[in-house]
């Protein structure tokens, strides 16, 4: 896989070689990156061809703030996917988070707004440190794990909203604002997911304990021979992950007013996909926070352009799955490309 | 290795006496949270509820030792469904329709099997993809309509029980088509074969096992029983649609690992896997029968159970391990080199 190839590369071969094969590799990550912009710059062109409304300021506002909390939840599952675990259990931890945003909001409308969002990730991240802990110290694979917490906080959220629901008139304006309203033009929901993608990405790309995640992902083996506190980093990812969860959950309530216990069910698919549009392989080792993001905004836009489009919107999940294949063959194809670049190189080097 | 097969063996024994046991604790809880519980006629509803994750547990059960997974499963079955709404107001014969269902299914199989074995693509990022893609498949099939005018002697098959027993049909049809898988994974070279592929699966290619070719035909199987189920539960419902059995697909996971079988692959019986069903079974009938307890417990406790199956069994080796480590005195690295956290790594020799 093309990621293995990359952090094997920065750490076992000379440094110049190292350099070479960095460089290498950077390119076709960009190219990654690059082939997933311009797959939606592509999209956004024809579609505005076809009806010139669609780049319209509202319709963009919109297309942002449909993208926004599916961008957040993306770059926690990148995190994960990285060091090849999964979460499923974003989705049931979202639904806890925007429910207690909401009941707290409706029984204390004076409380802090903050406050609520530092509860919110508080309890998101509780939840991931569940997660990452039966992971870690109990070794039980993590599809497990989350399929099982997936199911215990759903199943908490309905025992404890038992068939209540918050509503939007119950909710403080200033609370409902943040999910509706605009800074000089820009959705304040979508502001608030560049700031989280651009800190968790820079923490992913830049970061000594970021890059620790790649090198799990690549070989959790050898990363703990090389020194890496594997537990620890992992428990971090699923925590991290969990408060991002947490914080989705906020801005759902913010966003939608209306939350019950079924507030983003199924919505863990569609994250992984966002995700794996965007260049994160589902195996570790690979992928950035930025692509993820733009995989769910990709994801995002083809709903919303289909629409626009008139084409049957029966046709949307179809075009989602379409998609997701496309990128995941893409990302073969690129790996094996690689690694007979690499292989090439180094067979050159030793003749 | 017979020592290592006999102990491996013992242990499935003992996890499937675990679970036999969780039954016995469910049905006493049952029947202590409502007196309906021990009743044939919750025997009949409660098996019918699950007939269709049963029918595609059986064959996800041999796709996960094999080491891959199929989360489309939830999403053939919808297909399925949907065209045979299609089909029947098409106006074909019923019988016919059943057997374009179950090749639909397969179709659907060989587009897992294709992109999983041919492609090389994880199994679990191809399974998410067509997930939507089937699901999505199915609407553009029949929209947001449904069909309910299926002919009474097929729906009546589909709801009713066999003969005068309070065993319905559709377990009839799951138990025969158990026993086959049972006999296929168990008792035959190929159903070794799975388990060589899911233990090892380089060391299974270099023994002559032709791992592509039989993962393969796991798929297409997969999606012919799903496409089956998706009759079923058309018949069973009388209604064909395509929003049918959303989330089956966590609930047919659930029920294979909790029956044993390793999500890596390698381990596992089919006879665990059905007990784990009967497991879920009376769980879900004695939390939705009881008045005291709501049934929004039985996600709690289905999950619970689910983390718990793996959880003990690994924190009891664990513990062996540290006494292990002790009586060397030493602290060693290998004590922790079983992590389940990554899919085992063949080590080239």
């Amino acid at each position: 896989m093309s990621a293995q190839t990359e952090t094997a590369s920065g750490g076992a071969v000379a440094p110049e070689a190292g350099a070479e094969a960095r460089r290498r590799t950077d390119v076709i990550f960009r190219v990654r990156e690059l082939g997933i912009v311009g797959a939606l710059g592509l999209l956004i062109l024809v579609t505005a061809l076809i009806e010139p409304r669609f780049v319209e300021a509202d319709s963009l506002r919109n297309l942002a703030l449909n993208a926004a909390i599916f961008a957040i939840l993306a770059a926690g599952q990148t995190l994960v996917l990285v060091t090849r675990n999964v979460d499923l259990s974003v989705s049931s931890v979202l639904a806890l988070s925007a429910f207690m945003a909401g009941t707290l909001l409706s029984d204390h409308p004076s409380l802090p707004i903050p406050i609520v969002f530092l509860l919110g990730m508080g309890l998101g991240a509780a939840a991931g440190a569940l997660n990452g802990f039966l992971v870690t110290f109990g070794r039980v694979p993590a599809l497990v794990v989350t399929l099982g917490t997936l199911y215990a906080f759903r199943g908490l959220a309905f025992l404890w909203t038992d068939g209540r629901q918050v509503n939007a008139e119950t909710l403080p304006d200033s609370f409902l604002n943040i999910g509706t309203g605009t800074i000089l033009g820009i959705p304040t929901l979508a502001l608030i997911a560049l700031v989280v993608v651009l800190i968790v990405g820079q923490y992913l790309r830049d970061f000594r304990s970021g890059r620790e995640l790649y090198a799990i992902g690549s070989s959790p083996e050898a990363a703990r021979l090389a020194g890496v506190r594997t537990d620890r980093r992992v428990l971090s990812a699923f925590v991290i992950a969990g408060a991002l969860a947490g914080l989705g959950g906020v801005l759902f309530t913010a966003r939608f007013g209306t939350v019950d216990a079924t507030a983003g069910n199924g919505y863990e698919f569609t994250v992984i996909a966002a995700a794996v549009v965007g260049g994160v392989t589902i195996n570790g080792g690979s992928g950035s926070v930025y692509g993820a993001a733009i995989g769910a905004v990709l994801l995002g836009t083809i709903t919303s352009s289909l629409i626009v489009l008139k084409v049957d919107s029966f046709w949307q999940q179809a075009a989602v799955g379409a998609l997701l294949i496309t990128a995941i063959a893409f990302d073969r194809w690129i790996g094996l490309r690689l690694d007979a670049a690499l292989r090439q190189r180094s067979a050159r080097r030793a003749g | 290795m017979p020592a290592e097969s006999r102990t491996l063996a013992q242990r499935l024994m003992r996890w499937e006496t675990l679970i036999l046991g969780l039954i016995v604790v469910a049905w006493i809880v049952g029947a202590g949270l409502s007196g309906d519980f021990l009743s044939a006629d919750s025997f009949t509803t409660a098996s019918l509820d699950l007939s269709e994750v049963a029918l595609m547990a059986l064959p996800m059960a041999l796709l996960v030792v094999a080491a891959e997974i199929d989360l489309s499963v939830a999403s053939i079955l919808a297909l399925s469904s949907a065209c045979m709404g299609e089909l029947w107001n098409s106006g074909q014969t019923i019988e016919i329709i059943f057997l374009e269902c179950i090749l639909i299914g397969a179709a659907c199989g060989a587009v897992n099997g294709f992109l999983v074995t041919r492609l090389g693509l994880p199994s679990l990022a191809v399974t998410i993809g067509t997930l939507s893609l089937f699901r999505g498949l199915a609407f553009v099939v029949i929209g947001d309509q449904s069909v309910t005018d299926f002919p009474s002697t097929w729906t009546d098959r589909a709801f009713g029980n066999f003969g005068s027993t309070a065993i319905p049909n559709t377990m009839v049809l799951f138990g025969v088509l158990a026993v086959i898988f049972a006999v296929l994974l168990h008792g035959t070279g190929f159903g070794r074969k799975i388990f060589a592929i899911g233990a090892n699966e380089e060391a299974a290619r270099f023994s002559g096992v032709r791992v592509k070719r039989i993962k393969f035909w796991l798929f297409v199987l997969s999606g012919a029983v799903a496409g089956l189920a998706g009759v079923v539960i058309s018949l069973r419902n009388s209604t064909a649609a395509a929003n049918v059995g959303t989330g089956f697909e966590l609930t047919v996971v659930t029920a294979v690992v909790l029956g044993g079988v390793s999500i890596f692959g390698g381990k596992g019986s089919l006879g665990g896997v059905i007990l784990a069903l009967v497991l879920l079974g009376s769980i879900n009938k004695a939390l939705t029968l009881s008045d005291s307890i709501s049934s929004y417990w039985i996600q709690i406790v289905t999950g619970t159970l689910l983390i718990g199956s793996v959880l003990v069994p690994n924190l009891a080796v664990r513990a062996r391990e540290a006494r292990a480590h002790n009586f060397h005195g030493r602290r060693q690295w290998p004590w922790r080199t079983r992590v389940d956290t990554s899919r085992p790594q063949e080590e080239s020799a």
